[in-house]
């Protein structure tokens, strides 16, 4: 146990270490920093100074080296808009966009799991037939669209839900402030939570009820039967857990992948969270924003995936940590 | 009454193009205690016949006609819940491959308890109890620890060790066993069966084996159909099939033995193979293989009728025995 986990660590500091080389490479090939900082007045000779004071005439390696020990100390530079550090300006965007991660993945745990399973037993039922034709429409209409829709819809159109912001949120501790604890900031992250899930959705369905019709189709389904297994206990002790298990791996990786999803939501509902941020870093050349914001969402993705192959090892008996470690 | 009655057990599988049958008015018997051994190529219709004693079939296979009864009640049209109740309680199935048959993510404990609950009002140390009862029955070492263990966390003859144990945990009256031990090691073949027929002979259960293994039907069981292409063509009892069998197929087989055979020699197999159901001639479904087949066999199936000392299903028969059968009283 203890040499997986160690094994998976190292896998996961050496993908850190590419996305870092990545960043900087943006950093050192996007937009010129000197005139960021100190714009078009001043002398040339002048220019020269700060850029050795910078140490931007240093050679490549010297300067990455510099670049990932700050970024180990927590310094991935200050963001030329704010004034602020920007691995600052991000954590403080950050809780909005966990908190629509965390409704989204609310969401897809929620309906997923009796949808795919009752499409799988009812395969040929009306109500079946109708989510699987239903998630094939919801794969396909890109989140944006579906975004707005969603407002001209249920905003516009009935005025339910609101259309922008987070409204009332409630505050936590330090920079978290939450939307899940009254009624405001709920009907406020709704609609979000729900665009940012209508890819994932259809698609995690998909994937449990093909994974469940397998096992349904297995040998120790069929001798569940012939033992005289209810089949209520067939389908959700004998069969669900089975279908769960490579359920888990993907839907980790695809949480992951979600917190980077996140751009388009926040944008079309202008939630404040760092993907909003991101697109705005982008159209001020912000670079030192937009590389920070490339590595946090690369740790969350590297940490999500980590997390999951452990818990994938915990939960599945027949995946012996001890022997994948060796 | 007998415990088990078969008439005209006839199976069929809706396909697009059509329906196929794969099993054709198949009739037998089986007394309390009795222990008959199914025997026949692969795909002849054994584990069909199985599945369909259990109620089963799962589609596109359906029984399209005759009836089975079990304990003088009808099992074909028993309502689920009802068929439940006997399905792994008076009637239980032993299947092929132990390495598939168990969940892979329930322990044995959860698998055999879950068993004991679906048929009586047990607690949960009760029921573990029984199950380390019987895991010692099947000569498991420390049943209490085997309890706690997965499946992948045990060889392959201590899983169907395991599986006879959770067929027994009710005490069935009829146990089906579909080639129980063909996906072991030899060595541990004989093992299982051994243990499969002390245990029917002590608690007097009836079994059903399933097998394409001549010698272990012979070892084994009072009682034997030969079966071909989805139909009985030969039954009887077993002693009576192996010394003196009157089907052709069926001596094809038996000359096939290794036992028949002198060191050195091939085996002597039937030419050709079964026909594939979608293609089953309209005659006798053996005649294309067989040596002595004339022109009634091309043109009309044969009835299984008495002969000699079991039932047969060839026109032929008469003048296949014939010759022998005066010479022996003469
Ligand atoms: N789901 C199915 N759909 C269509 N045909 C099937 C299906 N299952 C079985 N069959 C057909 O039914 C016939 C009998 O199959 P069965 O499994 O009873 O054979 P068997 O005698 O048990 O053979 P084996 O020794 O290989 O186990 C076969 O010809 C097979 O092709
Ligand atoms: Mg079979």
């Amino acid at each position: 146990m203890l040499a997986y986990l160690v094994k998976r660590i190292f896998q996961a500091i050496g993908v850190m270490f590419v996305i870092s080389l990545i960043g900087f490479a943006i950093q050192d090939n996007l937009g010129d920093p000197l005139r960021e900082l100190v714009g078009q007045s001043v002398t040339e000779e002048v220019r020269q100074e700060l850029r050795e004071e910078l140490g931007l005439n240093d050679s490549f390696t010297k300067q990455y080296t510099r670049f990932l020990g700050n970024a180990l100390h927590g310094d991935l530079g200050t963001s030329y808009f704010f004034k602020e550090p920007a691995l600052d300006v991000i954590l403080k965007k950050l809780p909005a966009t966990l908190e629509l991660v965390f409704g989204a993945t609310l969401i897809i745990v929620c309906l997923s799991v009796p949808l795919g399973v009752m499409t799988a037993i009812r395969p040929n039922a009306i109500l079946s037939k109708f989510i699987m034709g239903a998630s094939i429409i919801g794969i396909s209409i890109p989140v944006f669209l579906t975004a707005i829709l969603m407002i001209y819809v249920f905003s516009v159109g009935y005025g339910w839900l609101p259309s922008f912001g987070r409204g009332d949120v409630v505050h936590v501790f330090g920079d978290w402030d939450t939307n899940f604890a009254n009624v405001d900031g709920l009907r406020h992250i709704i609609m979000p939570s729900f665009a940012l899930a209508s890819i994932m959705l259809p698609l995690f369905v998909r994937l449990i009820r093909a994974e469940m019709m397998e096992v349904l189709q297995s040998e120790y389904v069929k001798y569940a039967r012939a033992k005289g297994i209810r089949p209520w206990r067939i389908y959700f002790v004998h069969a669900l857990k089975n279908t769960l298990l490579p359920v888990i791996t993907v839907g980790g990786v695809q949480i992951g992948t979600m917190v980077a999803y996140t751009i388009l939501t926040e944008t079309v509902f202008q939630w404040p969270g760092m993907g909003f941020m991101f697109l705005e870093a982008v159209n001020r050349v912000d670079t030192p924003l937009i590389v920070a914001y490339l590595i946090v969402v690369g740790f969350i993705f590297v940490v999500t995936n980590t997390v999951v192959d452990l818990i994938y090892g915990l939960v599945n008996p027949t995946v012996k940590l001890a022997r994948l470690g060796a | 009454m007998s415990l088990l009655s078969v008439r005209d057990l006839t199976v069929k599988f809706a396909m697009r193009d059509g329906n196929v049958t794969a099993l054709n008015q198949v009739s037998f018997d089986l007394a309390r205690g009795e222990r008959l051994g199914i025997v026949g190529e692969s795909g002849a219709g054994k584990s069909i016949t199985g599945f369909s004693l259990m109620n089963l079939l799962s589609s596109p296979g359906y029984i399209a006609d005759g009836t089975i009864q079990f304990q003088g009640q009808d099992i074909v049209n028993l309502p689920d819940a009802k068929m439940r109740n006997i399905r792994g309680n008076r009637m239980a199935m032993i299947f092929q491959d132990p390495m598939v048959t168990l969940n892979p993510v329930l322990t044995i404990g959860q698998q055999m308890v879950e068993t004991l609950k679906a048929h009586r009002r047990l607690s949960k140390a009760e029921a573990e109890q029984i199950a380390i009862m019987k895991l010692r029955q099947v000569y498991i070492p420390s049943p209490e620890e085997r309890l706690m263990q997965y499946p992948h966390e045990l060889s392959g003859g201590m899983r169907q060790r395991i599986v006879i144990a959770i067929v027994l945990l009710l005490d069935p009256e009829l146990i089906i066993a579909d080639e129980p031990t063909t996906a072991l090691d030899v060595t541990i073949q004989a093992d299982i069966m051994e243990l499969l027929l002390e245990l029917c002979q002590s608690a007097k259960v009836g079994l059903i084996l399933i097998t394409h293994d001549l010698g272990v039907v012979s070892q084994m069981t009072d009682r034997t159909l030969v079966m071909y292409a989805g139909r009985i063509i030969e039954a009887g009892s077993t002693r009576e099939i192996i010394n003196d069998p009157q089907h052709p197929y069926t001596q094809g087989l038996i000359n096939a033995l290794p036992q028949q055979t002198a060191p050195g020699q091939r085996l002597k197999q039937i030419p050709g193979s079964m026909p594939s159901l979608t293609a089953v001639p309209k005659g006798c479904p053996f005649e294309p293989r067989c040596a002595f087949a004339t022109d009634v066999c091309r043109s009309t199936p044969p009835e299984i009728v008495r002969h000699a000392h079991v039932e047969v299903a060839c026109h032929e028969v008469n003048r296949l025995h014939a010759p022998q059968q005066e010479g022996q009283s003469a």
